[in-house]
């Protein structure tokens, strides 16, 4: 055989022209911002302009946390940078067992699996508990983690339309009867903020017998009496077999983890292939997330800050003229839509202009095809700083010619 | 008990319906029409358009099978099968 072999990244090539022809209209590259310095959890330093953040997922603002950094600083000090093993060789420190013993303090649980990122926590549980036969429910709008999950198991997968009740009772109906089921669900979506309508959809999935599994990536922290989730305030906590979080947003580190009260659910240390054969985190990551974890046991005056920051911006974003995801703010996320890319792009561009940093979201990662500008509050967002992100959204708003 | 042609036909002229809505291009429908390249359907389009079959026929569609369904013609087999 001779000549060039045949260039794999040829099927890139409308994606890469796509990006140079909005570059070339003179914006800046909206998936390649760098923080130079970042001076708390809603300021940082982007191209040498301080910049409020608003698109971190950091609702609890726990990453400057003074207990939090100071439990890092001791275990890189005791126990070093990383662990260099799996979970089940010689990666499980004493900061692992803490860190799962505060996930099932804080939810209440008889177990605790933690994982090296919330990504990892959904292919793990997923393609684990669901074999060849058996089916796992998902909504359409679901995190790429969740389909990944699916794609790296072999069950049969099954769609349902968006936080639909009656479609989710429809499509469990359908199915036969013996094979195991696992519906997937999430507390909050995150592209525009909206809670799913657990009470009625746990209902319908315990009719039908599945197994539930929610995802609570986004409401860890500050909805339920305890702060564990959509769940909790659904009032669901009983009939939820498995719950998935991150230490990535309300924690503020890295990680994934999985909590359930289930009677074996410690095999799936052996088991689980996304546990197994990858590395544990730093011993510097679990004690600060352990930290944290503990610290939002007791957070309500932050959980209060932040439902009213979030409110806030959700009415203020409205009075101006916005479009947004949703009809009330019914979590932290706060959706502006746009009717199509270039404003997207130049609206985001406007506000960071102007000192404000959000995230702009695109299909395919959008429902719908949307173009979102996506604000994520956080519970260390002062009183003034909200005010002035809603100055900069009007200057920047009008400049662009959206509101 | 192989359904009759006549099922099948008929079943085809169902599922053309269900398309229409869909064929935003206006391409024309015949067995070897496919979603992705003559529809130019994106992943949206075909949950939406996948779930209308469900119902209109009372099946599952899993993705497992979505993802060995290229054509019209494989489309209107799989509903065929599946309602058998």
């Amino acid at each position: 055989m001779s000549g060039d072999p045949k260039d794999l990244f040829s099927k890139f090539d409308p994606l890469i022209a796509e990006r140079q022809a909005l570059l070339d209209s003179g914006v800046r590259d909206p998936f390649s911002i760098v923080m130079d310095e970042v001076r708390s959890p809603t300021l940082a330093l982007i191209q040498g302009r301080e910049t409020i953040l608003l698109g971190t997922y950091n609702y609890m603002g726990m990453t400057f946390d003074p207990d939090v950094v100071a439990a890092g600083k001791k275990a890189l000090d005791d126990f070093g940078a990383g662990t260099t093993g799996s979970r089940v060789l010689n990666g499980t420190y004493q900061g692992h067992k803490e860190v799962e013993a505060a996930l099932r303090d804080f939810y209440g649980t008889a177990h605790a699996i933690v994982f090296s990122t919330g990504y990892q926590a959904n292919l793990g549980m997923i393609s684990t508990l669901a074999a060849k036969g058996e089916y796992v429910i998902i909504d359409a709008d679901s995190h790429a983690s969740i389909y990944d999950g699916c794609f790296l198991g072999d069950a049969e997968i099954v769609r349902f339309r968006h936080n639909s009740v009656e479609d989710l009772d429809k499509r469990l109906g359908r199915l036969p009867p013996e094979p195991g089921k696992l519906v997937v669900l999430e507390g909050v979506y995150s592209m525009l903020g909206d809670i799913a309508p657990l009470k009625e959809m746990v209902a319908v999935a315990k009719k039908h017998h599945a197994m539930v599994l929610v995802d609570e990536a986004h409401g860890m922290g500050f909805f339920g009496k305890h702060g564990r989730g959509v769940f909790e305030e659904a009032g669901v906590e009983a009939d939820v077999d498995f719950v998935v979080g991150t230490f990535s947003k309300s924690v503020g580190t890295v990680g994934g983890f999985c909590v359930s009260n289930h009677p074996s659910f410690e095999v799936l240390r052996l088991v689980c292939r996304p546990y197994v054969f990858t590395a544990s985190l730093p011993p510097s990551v679990v004690a600060t997330a352990a930290t944290s974890i503990r610290k939002l046991m007791h957070a309500a005056p932050k959980r209060a800050h932040l439902w009213k920051n979030s409110r806030r911006l959700h009415q203020g974003l409205r009075e101006l003229g916005y479009q947004l995801g949703t009809a009330d703010a019914q979590s932290a996320i706060i959706a502006v839509i746009l009717p199509d890319q270039d404003r997207a792009v130049r609206l985001w561009q406007a506000l960071l202009e102007g000192g404000l940093y959000v995230n702009l979201a695109r299909p395919p990662a959008t429902p719908a095809g949307m173009y979102l500008l996506r604000c994520s509050l956080c519970a260390e967002h002062s009183d003034d700083q909200v005010g002035q992100i809603l100055a900069i959204f009007e200057a920047a708003g009008k400049a662009v010619g959206v509101i | 008990m192989g359904a009759t042609m006549s099922d099948r036909a008929e079943t085809f002229a169902r599922v053309a319906e269900l398309i229409a809505p869909f064929n935003k291009k206006g391409a024309t429908l015949g067995e070897d029409t496919t979603f992705a390249g003559d529809l130019e359907w994106d992943s949206l389009t075909v949950m939406d358009f996948v779930a209308a079959i469900e119902d209109e026929f009372d099946i599952l569609i899993t993705m497992n099978m979505q993802a060995e369904i290229d054509t019209v013609g494989q489309l209107v087999d799989a509903v065929e099968t599946l309602k058998a």
